[in-house]
């Protein structure tokens, strides 16, 4: 069943990919690959609810199945395997699902597409990929897995490949992924070096003993266990768009919108918080780059929310939404609470593919507009998208019953997860502090930004062209299906598993997530629950008396906190709303985008509508510097020094050459007759040079 | 008596049978020559075979004039093919020119038997008799098209600096009868191994490497062969390119190893000389060229330099390696000139590198062949030509000479510039003109080299009973 979850979608994808398109003779019907892909998608995806009721909550035994040896070169072994335990489970689930939802939705989406096998060859086997990441026993299979999806990513980005923005992107988000990915490299290299395996049980079980082992790297001397964790990291900060190398994400807009729903939003881009979960023994012993991961994943929390604030194309709005969000899972993870990340990660799949594709629907709607300064009112032509983009609303912007833990949507409890998580950590660890604050701000601006884009999208009054307002409608069942599915998970995700992931984590994730607080690690709880109870037995909150209604509504203990932080979260996400409500539904949106036109905006609106200028500052930096040494290195090394001395240079003496040569052949045969007397001349003093000499 | 007719029956059989034809086609009423050109094939055919079939009849004939053994035998072989060959291309070419005449191939038969004395000589005298039979018949035939100045023109430069070098050869035989007391091989190693290398000995050995050299057009004694390529019928060309080249480079080998063998350290220099400006000459002068047989004459001048690379070794090894590599190398040029020869348009034959643009568009089988031959002539594995320059090479870096294999290999790097330039013609460029359809014999010799110098045909099966020919060939000469 395990081997059939993994190799059914790489089927489809050989099948689409071989006998679909016009790569061979195209054998295969448009409508058969479609049929044989979402097929193959939909059986992987049940089989993989399944398996995550039978790992999860039955009695299914954590195991890895060995499919047969890949390498083997001196110590070097690696297997193909699938590990399968809780962790891999849920990310069974949520790849499976997702994808075969957008397998779907794209039957719509493409419609009128000429190249559909090509497409649906490379979800299919994009999903393969990810599979293969997340059943890996290994590094190396990982690392396999991980490359995969960045080349499908790539294909995918450049699926319009006439579209010059469009391979541009691919290159940029391949070229950024390389980045990352020399990190990942390094920190397998160094994982092998220091414990002579990259199998993750061989190498977890022996880190204790490497814990005090320093490795001298680019001049300095570090300790092993934080620099492979470090350099891991950077692997997971390029693939999970974080602060620096998360640059690609945005232009990665350019692919099909069901693409950046599937790869961008819910499975891909979550393969960097993975990493660091699958690799938690590493991360626990490693409390500075613990605390690096917190940092960077606030700042990009905030920093993408901040510039998600003012963009006006509603892809490039979800697309640093999800940057965002990936924010909030890192932080998550460095101050401990793997199981929070893991949590988000897996609502997250659901109401951010759910926006995504709502997006779709809306651009497919409106031919293919994407810009929201050219939408508007226009909720009663697409309802059901309007119903769904509500609730994926709903659910990112955290709306539910603090203190509850039985209503509200999927965001509502896995984001106050996060920020509750990083409320625990405080004591030890300053970045827990920071990002507790980042994690509430970035949560307003949420909530604005979520709203903001509805509001723009289906209130008000239409601001496209006539023409284009009388032909939009509603999308077809096979895009509105995945919608309403998506939707019951963006609802009820959070609170049926709620208990699962955070509370009976030991029954549930029995061993492939950390249950009680490591020794080593920065932060003082791993998880939630277990913090709370230290919290709770502590003098302050354990005596409670109360002060006050006040007092009493903020500083009353609830599950361990003080009620205003479970209430924060809540309160921003409220005032992000009311913001935006005056902003777009009492103020006109006209009159912003007509002020901004003649005034060219604030200095604040321009630095979050250029995404802070890191573009620009790499561009100047980074791909200047780099073209210039490409330069100095091609017009100076390669064309004067190697060419101009080496072939052009000899080429250029050896056509001189040659035409002397034929100057010498003058056709007079006393000429012909000379030089061969010379010869003989020449020839008798090299034979008598050769007696006296020699 | 016997013996000397036993190992003279191959030369005597090509003597009769050319005498015979020559009768046969002096018919008043009707024109004889195409069943003559037949007959002569025949003839070199058994030629080739004859010393094998005959089981190798080894020994002196005419009192030591002639030594045949192996060495001989295998040459014999390869002269007696390749004029086969050449042969048969001549045929379609002299009937569209209307200039076939039996006198061709009868002359054919006579230059080859002079190139059999050749490979066999034992004695001075019986090797200039060889030459100079040899390059009778082929100034004849220079100059075989005489209505056109261009090949009477060939023919006459080919005649006054031939006769140049016989003066060389016969001054340098002069000297070393006049220091050695003797025209025999073996005499005059055992006179040498007595007084050791005199004034006199050198000079002689120089001077007949100089007469020599110029057969085999190695440079500074090469200028007259690109005129001659290009002046001369085609077939003609052909034939000047493969078998004389290796009747002389053959009895330049036998000088060296027979009679001088024991003082190579006064002729290795010469060899290296010879040889590296051999394939410098042949290297630059080649990428001027526009027209295909001159290309073809400088790629000829540079290979002979390449040949003379294992020679100046002077090992066994060595001398194998020159058979091996002169016998890819005729493989090659044959092909290469079966194809030039399907370059006809309507009125007439065309010779010029651009005339082939376009190839690949109006002929995609013969440029796919002229790519395969021309990639073996850069030397690009697996191609034939690489194994031949390999087994050239080796030996002269085993022997020390490793700046001398330097020079070769970039010289090789020159060549393949022109090389590639008409691989380019035929595969980038515009069509212009469409040849006509090639006669079937001219493709087939066409197809059959083509198919040779794609060794994974003959690696197998061939490689190692040729090797081994020219193995015993080599190891016969220093047994003598």
């Amino acid at each position: 069943m395990y081997q059939l979850i993994v190799f059914a979608p790489l089927l489809g994808a050989i099948i689409a990919g071989v006998a679909g398109t016009r790569f061979g003779s195209q054998i295969l019907s448009a409508t058969l690959s479609k049929i044989i892909t979402t097929g193959l998608l939909f059986l992987s995806a049940i089989l993989s609810w399944v398996v995550f009721m039978g790992v999860g909550f039955g009695d299914s035994p954590d195991q890895t199945i060995q499919l047969f040896r890949w390498m083997e070169v001196g110590d070097m072994k690696a297997d193909w395997a699938l590990k399968i335990d809780t962790l891999t489970a849920v990310m069974l689930v949520v790849v499976n699902s997702v994808s075969a939802l957008v397998h779907l939705y794209s039957w719509g989406y493409m419609s009128d597409d000429k190249y559909q096998p090509r497409f649906f060859a490379y979800l299919s086997l994009f999903t393969f990929a990810m599979l293969m990441l997340v059943t890996s026993d290994n590094f190396i299979q990982l690392f396999f897995g991980w490359e995969g999806v960045g080349l499908a990513s790539y294909l995918l980005i450049g699926y319009y490949y006439k579209k010059p923005s469009a391979n541009a992107a691919a290159i940029k988000a391949f070229v950024t992924n390389r980045v990352g990915d020399v990190g990942l490299a390094l920190g397998i290299m160094t994982i092998f070096l220091m414990f002579g395996s990259v199998n993750f049980d061989v190498v977890f079980a022996a880190l204790e003993g490497g814990a005090d082992t320093t490795l001298p790297f680019l001049g300095g001397e570090f300790n092993a266990i934080e620099l492979i964790a470090f350099l891991l990291f950077i692997g997971a900060m390029g693939k999970s768009a974080q602060f620096v190398l998360h640059v690609w994400l945005p232009d990665a807009m350019e692919g099909p919108t069901p693409v950046s729903a599937l790869i961008h939003a819910a499975t891909m881009v979550t393969a960097g918080v993975f990493l660091v979960c699958r690799a938690h023994p590493i991360f626990e012993l490693a409390p500075f780059t613990s605390g690096f991961i917190t940092t960077v994943g606030a700042f990009t929390a905030l920093f993408a929310a901040s510039v998600a604030l003012v963009q006006n194309d509603i892809k490039r709005v979800i697309a640093y939404s999800t940057c965002s969000q990936l924010g909030y899972m890192f932080f998550a993870a460095g101050v401990g609470a793997y199981n929070a990340a893991m949590f988000h990660l897996f609502t997250h799949a659901f109401f951010k593919a759910l926006l995504f594709l709502c997006a779709g629907s809306v651009i497919h709607a409106l031919h293919h507009e994407q810009d929201m300064r050219k939408m508007g009112g226009i909720w009663r032509k697409v309802p059901w998208t309007y119903g769904a983009m509500i609730i994926g609303t709903l659910a990112i912007t955290g709306i539910g019953i603090p203190g509850s833990y039985t209503w509200g949507f999927a965001g509502f409890f896995s984001k106050d997860a996060i920020i509750e998580a990083a409320y625990s950590a405080r004591g030890s660890s300053d970045a827990a502090i920071f990002a507790f604050w980042i994690g509430i701000t970035a949560a307003l601006m949420t909530s604005f930004y979520s709203w903001r884009l509805i509001f723009m999208t289906f209130h008000g009054k239409f601001r496209g062209d006539q023409h284009t307002l009388d032909h939009a409608h509603e999308s077809p069942w096979n895009m509105r299906a995945p919608l309403v599915l998506l939707s019951l998970g963006a609802i009820f995700a959070g609170a049926i598993f709620h208990k699962y992931f955070m509370k009976d984590y030991g029954a549930f994730w029995h061993g492939a997530l950390p249950g009680v607080a490591g020794d080593h690690h920065a932060a003082i709880s791993n998880t939630l629950y277990a913090a709370a109870e230290t919290t709770a037995s502590d003098a302050t909150y354990g005596k409670y008396e109360s002060k006050g209604f006040i007092d009493w509504l903020l500083f009353r203990p609830v599950h361990g906190y003080p009620f205003w932080v479970l209430l924060l979260p809540l309160v921003a996400s409220v005032t992000g709303f009311v913001i935006a409500y005056f902003m777009y539904i009492r103020g006109s949106v006209q009159a912003k985008i007509d002020h901004i036109r003649e005034t060219g905006g604030s200095p604040l609106y321009n630095f979050l509508l250029n995404k802070w200028y890191i573009d620009e500052l790499y561009d100047a930096t980074v791909v200047r510097g780099t073209r210039k040494l490409g330069d100095l290195f091609w017009k100076v090394g390669d064309v004067r020094i190697i060419d101009g001395l080496g072939p052009n240079g000899v080429a250029k003496f050896a056509s001189g050459a040659a035409k002397r040569v034929s100057k010498f052949q003058t056709g007079y045969l006393y000429h012909y007759a000379f030089v061969m007397l010379l010869g003989v001349a020449f020839l008798i003093l090299v034979a008598f040079r050769g007696t006296t000499g020699g | 008596m016997f013996q000397t007719l036993s190992t003279f029956l191959p030369e005597l059989f090509l003597a009769l049978s050319a005498s015979l034809l020559l009768g046969f086609g002096l018919s008043k009423t009707n024109d004889r020559s195409v069943i003559v050109r037949y007959i002569s094939v025949g003839v070199l055919v058994v030629f080739a075979f004859m010393g094998y079939v005959l089981d190798r009849p080894d020994g002196v004939s005419f009192s030591g004039l002639l030594f045949n053994n192996d060495f001989s035998d295998f040459l014999k072989a390869i002269i007696g093919l390749s004029a086969a060959a050449a042969l048969m291309l001549s045929k379609n070419y002299f009937q569209k020119e209307s200039l076939d005449r039996y006198e061709f191939s009868v002359l054919t038969l006579y230059a080859v038997l002079g190139m059999s004395i050749m490979v066999s000589a034992n004695n001075l005298l019986a090797m200039y008799i060889g030459i100079e039979m040899q390059s009778l018949a082929l100034y004849i035939l220079a100059a075989f098209n005489r209505d056109s100045l261009r090949a009477s023109e060939a023919g006459l430069k080919y005649f006054v600096l031939g006769a140049l070098s016989s003066g060389l050869l016969l001054y340098g035989a002069s000297l070393i009868y006049g220091f050695t007391g003797s025209l025999d091989f073996e005499t005059i190693r055992a006179s040498i191994a007595l007084t050791g290398p005199t004034t006199g000995i050198i000079a002689g050995m120089v001077f007949l490497l100089c007469g020599l050299a110029f057969k085999i057009s190695a440079a500074p004694f090469h200028m007259w062969t690109p005129d001659v390529y290009e002046g001369s019928p085609t077939p003609v060309t052909g034939f000047f390119a493969a078998a004389p080249k290796l009747a002389a480079m053959a009895i330049i080998t036998r000088l060296l190893i027979v009679p001088f063998g024991d003082i190579i350290g006064q002729w290795q220099q010469v060899i290296v000389v010879l040889a590296v400006l051999s394939m410098v000459v042949g290297a630059l002068g080649a990428i001027m060229q526009t027209n295909i047989k001159r290309l073809m004459a400088y790629s000829s001048i540079a290979n002979m330099g390449y040949a003379l690379v294992p020679l100046a070794a002077g090992t066994v090894a060595g001398v194998q390696g020159m058979l091996v590599f002169m016998t890819i190398y005729i493989i090659t040029v044959i092909g290469v000139f079966a194809i030039i020869l399907q370059m006809r348009l309507r009125n007439g034959m065309v010779e010029q590198v651009s005339d082939l643009s376009g190839l690949s568009k109006s002929n995609p089988g013969m440029a796919f062949g002229l790519t395969m031959l021309m990639v073996s002539l850069i030397g690009i594995p697996p191609w034939l030509g690489f194994f031949g320059k390999l087994f050239a090479f080796v030996p002269a870096v085993e022997a020390g000479l490793l700046w001398l294999v330097v020079v070769a290999l970039v010289a090789s790097v020159i060549s393949a510039f022109y090389y590639l330039r008409i691989i380019k013609t035929m595969w980038f460029d515009e069509p212009n003109r469409e040849f006509i359809r090639a006669p079937r014999t001219t493709r087939v010799i066409a197809i059959a080299s083509i198919l040779l110098v794609i060794p994974v045909l003959i690696l197998p099966g061939l490689s190692g009973a040729a090797l081994g020919l020219a193995d015993s060939a080599a190891q016969a000469l220093f047994a003598q």
